[in-house]
C-alpha cells in the first residue's frame, strides 16, 4: 500500500470539484431555458404586459389559464389526435414491414437476394431531406398530398434503419426453431407469425421507441405535405402559434410545455430502453 | 393449395452442408410457390423503397436538367444550366458558408460530448441525473426547441436576464445581425444534438472492459493517460460515425433556423433555400439541381469516411 502524496490529494480534490462544477453548469444550461418557458407559461397576460422579468416567478403558481387557451384556440387537442393516429399506423407499419423484410432476407435464398440487400444498403446513404423536391411529386401523384396518408407512407417507406435492427435480431434466432416448426407442418407465414415475430420483441421495443419519438417530433414532412389547418400535428400546430400569438409569450410557452410534457414522461418512464434504442438506431 | 405449404423449405446459411438428395422432384406448383414466398414478404418493403427513395432520386436527376415549375404539363430540357446557376449566382452559393457555422458548432459539440462522456463514465455522484439531463434535449420536439430559444434570445429574455444577474447589461439583438444570429442558431443546434453524441460515446466507453482501467491505475496511469491510451482507441469507430453524422447534419440543417428566423438575416441554409425554390417559387428544376449537389456532397463525404476508416464495425452491445 502506498500513501498518496498530500499535494496529489489536493490536486485530485480540486479536479473532482471542477468536474462536478462543469456538470452543474451544463445542467443549468440545459434546464434553465426550459424552466423559464415553464414559468412564463404560468404568467398572466397582465403580468407579461407589465414587463415581468424572464427569471421572475409568476404571481400565481397555479395559473393554468394559458394552457386552456393553447388547448382550445390553438387546437392542440386535434393535433394530438392526428399525431396519435399517424404514430399508431406508421409505427405498426414500420414494425410489420421491417420484420417481414428482415425475415425474407435472412431466412431465404433466392435469386437477386444480393441485389435486394444492396438496394436497402445504398438507400441508407440517401438522406430523405435531400430528395423531398421529387418525393413531393410522387406523393402528389398518388393523391396523398394534404392527407394523413402522406406522412404515414413516408415514415413507413423510408425507414431502413429499422430493417437493419430487425435483421440483426432475426440472425440471432436459431434456425433450428424454424426447422422444428416446419416438421410440425408450419408454413413460412406461420413461422414468421408464431416464431420469429414474438421472438423479435426486444427489437420491436427498440423500433417502437425510436420511431415513435422521431414521428412525434417530425416537423418537415407534416409541414410540407399537410398544409390544411385541420390536419395539424403537434409540430405544425405549435408552429402556427407563431402568427396569432406572436406577442403572447405566455400562450406560446404553454403550447411548448404541452408538447414537451409527453416526451418528458415517456423519457422518465423508459430511460434505459431509450438510451439503448437510440444507440442501436444510430450505429447500425 | 394448402397442402403445398407443408413442404416449405427454408434457406440454409451458405456454410451448411449440401442439401440431401430430393427423393422425387416436387410438382411444379410447389416449386413456384417456394420461389414466390420470399417475394411475398418483400413486396411491400420493396415497393415502398422504390417509390419513396429510388424513384425520387431518379426523377430528381431528370428534373435537374429541365426548367420545370412543378405544375405545368410542359417542361423543356435546358442541359446543365441549373447547375451553372447554382455555382455562379453568389446568393445561391452563400448558403454553403452558413453550413460553416454549423460545422464549427459540431466540432465543439463532439468535443463537449467526449468530455462529458469521459467524466460520466467514472463514478460520479448523481451520474444518472446528469446523464438524463444532457440527453433529454435530443428528444424534444424541434418546434418546441425553436420557441424555447426564441424566448431565450429575445430582448429582455432568458439570456439577457442571466447576463444581468452577473451585472452585464446587454441591449444587443442576438438574432439581429447575420454573424450573431448564425452563432446563436448553431449554439441551439449544439444544445439540441449534444445528447446523442454524448450517449453514443458513453456507450462505447462503457463497453471497454473495466479491468483495463484497473490495470492502468495499478501502473499509475493518470486520467489523461487512461483517456489517451484506453478510451480514445476504444471509441474510434463511434467517433468517426459522429463526424460523418455531423458533416451531413451541418449540410442539411433545416428546423432550427426555419422555425426561429425563417431564414432571414443571412441564416438561410441549403435545405431552406431548396424548399423555398421548389415550393414557394416553383422552380422545381433549379431546386432539383441544388438537391442533387447536396446529395453528391453527402455521398462524397461518406465515401471519404469509409476510405479513411475502413473498419466501420460499430459494436456497442
Amino acid at each position: 500500500m502506498t500513501l498518496a502524496h498530500p499535494t496529489t490529494v489536493v490536486r485530485r480534490r480540486v479536479a473532482r470539484t471542477l468536474t462536478h462544477l462543469s456538470l452543474v453548469v451544463a445542467s443549468l444550461v440545459v434546464l434553465l431555458p426550459l424552466a423559464v418557458v415553464f414559468l412564463t407559461s404560468l404568467k398572466s397576460e397582465q403580468e407579461m404586459a407589465k414587463g415581468s422579468r424572464a427569471l421572475g416567478l409568476p404571481d400565481d403558481l397555479l395559473n393554468f389559464r394559458n394552457y386552456v387557451t393553447a388547448f382550445r384556440d390553438g387546437e392542440m387537442l386535434a393535433a394530438f389526435g392526428n399525431t396519435a393516429f399517424i404514430l399508431l399506423v406508421a409505427v405498426t407499419g414500420t414494425v410489420v414491414i421491417g420484420s417481414m423484410a428482415a425475415y425474407a432476407i435472412d431466412r431465404f435464398t433466392f435469386r437477386f437476394r444480393k441485389l435486394v440487400v444492396a438496394l436497402f444498403l445504398v438507400a441508407t446513404l440517401v438522406p430523405g431531406v435531400t430528395t423531398q423536391v421529387a418525393t413531393f411529386q410522387i406523393v402528389d401523384s398518388f393523391g396523398m398530398f394534404d392527407s394523413l396518408w402522406a406522412p404515414i407512407a413516408l415514415y413507413m417507406g423510408t425507414d431502413i434503419v429499422s430493417i437493419y435492427i430487425f435483421l440483426q435480431f432475426v440472425r440471432s434466432i436459431p434456425i433450428s426453431l424454424d426447422e422444428a416448426a416446419r416438421l410440425d407442418g408450419a408454413n413460412a407465414f406461420t413461422i414468421y407469425r408464431k416464431i420469429i415475430f414474438p421472438l423479435l420483441r426486444p427489437a420491436i421495443a427498440t423500433v417502437v421507441i425510436v420511431k415513435g419519438i422521431t414521428v412525434y417530433n417530425d416537423f418537415y414532412i407534416p409541414f410540407l405535405y399537410m398544409p390544411s389547418e385541420d390536419l395539424g400535428v403537434i409540430s405544425t400546430s405549435l408552429f402556427r402559434f407563431k402568427g396569432p400569438y406572436a406577442a403572447h409569450w405566455e400562450t406560446i410557452s404553454a403550447g411548448t410545455v404541452l408538447v414537451i410534457l409527453p416526451t418528458l414522461i415517456v423519457f422518465l418512464a423508459l430511460q434505459r430502453f431509450i438510451y439503448n434504442g437510440f444507440m442501436r438506431g444510430a450505429t447500425k | 393449395m394448402p397442402a403445398t405449404h407443408t413442404t416449405e423449405k427454408v434457406a440454409r446459411p451458405p456454410s451448411a452442408a449440401p442439401p440431401p438428395p430430393v427423393p422425387r422432384p416436387a410438382p411444379r406448383s410447389v416449386r413456384l410457390w417456394r420461389k414466390l414466398t420470399p417475394w411475398l414478404f418483400l413486396a411491400a418493403p420493396l415497393a415502398l423503397l422504390v417509390a419513396f427513395t429510388y424513384a425520387p432520386v431518379v426523377n430528381m436527376l431528370a428534373y435537374s436538367f429541365t426548367d420545370w415549375d412543378g405544375v405545368s404539363p410542359e417542361l423543356s430540357y435546358i442541359g446543365a444550366d441549373n447547375y451553372v446557376e447554382i455555382f455562379t449566382r453568389p446568393e445561391l452559393f452563400q448558403v454553403f458558408f452558413v453550413s460553416g457555422y454549423y460545422l464549427a458548432a459540431s466540432a465543439v459539440q463532439i468535443a463537449l460530448a467526449l468530455y462529458f462522456a469521459t467524466v460520466l463514465s467514472f463514478n460520479v455522484r448523481l451520474r444518472n441525473f446528469f446523464k438524463g439531463v444532457l440527453f433529454f434535449p435530443y428528444l424534444i420536439n424541434g418546434v418546441a426547441i425553436g420557441f424555447v430559444f426564441l424566448y431565450f434570445f429575445q430582448d429582455g429574455g432568458t439570456l439577457d436576464s442571466v447576463l444581468a444577474l452577473f451585472g452585464y447589461e446587454s441591449d444587443r439583438a442576438w438574432l439581429g445581425t447575420s454573424t450573431s444570429a448564425n452563432i446563436s442558431l448553431a449554439s441551439v443546434s449544439v444544445w439540441r444534438y449534444l445528447g446523442l453524441n454524448f450517449v453514443l460515446f458513453l456507450g462505447a466507453i462503457q463497453s471497454i472492459p473495466g479491468e483495463l482501467y484497473e490495470a492502468a491505475e495499478l501502473d499509475g496511469a493518470s486520467r489523461w493517460h487512461q483517456f489517451r491510451y484506453i478510451i480514445a482507441p476504444g471509441i474510434k469507430p463511434v467517433l468517426s460515425l459522429s463526424v460523418i453524422l455531423s458533416i451531413s447534419g451541418s449540410l442539411s440543417v433545416f428546423e432550427i433556423p426555419y422555425i426561429m428566423t425563417g431564414g432571414a438575416t443571412g441564416t438561410e441554409t441549403f435545405v431552406i433555400q431548396t424548399t423555398d425554390l421548389a415550393f414557394r417559387f416553383n422552380k422545381t428544376g433549379l431546386a432539383s439541381a441544388a438537391a442533387v449537389v447536396l446529395l453528391l456532397i453527402i455521398l462524397a463525404v461518406t465515401w471519404v469516411q469509409r476510405r479513411l476508416v475502413p473498419d466501420d464495425k460499430v459494436d456497442l452491445t
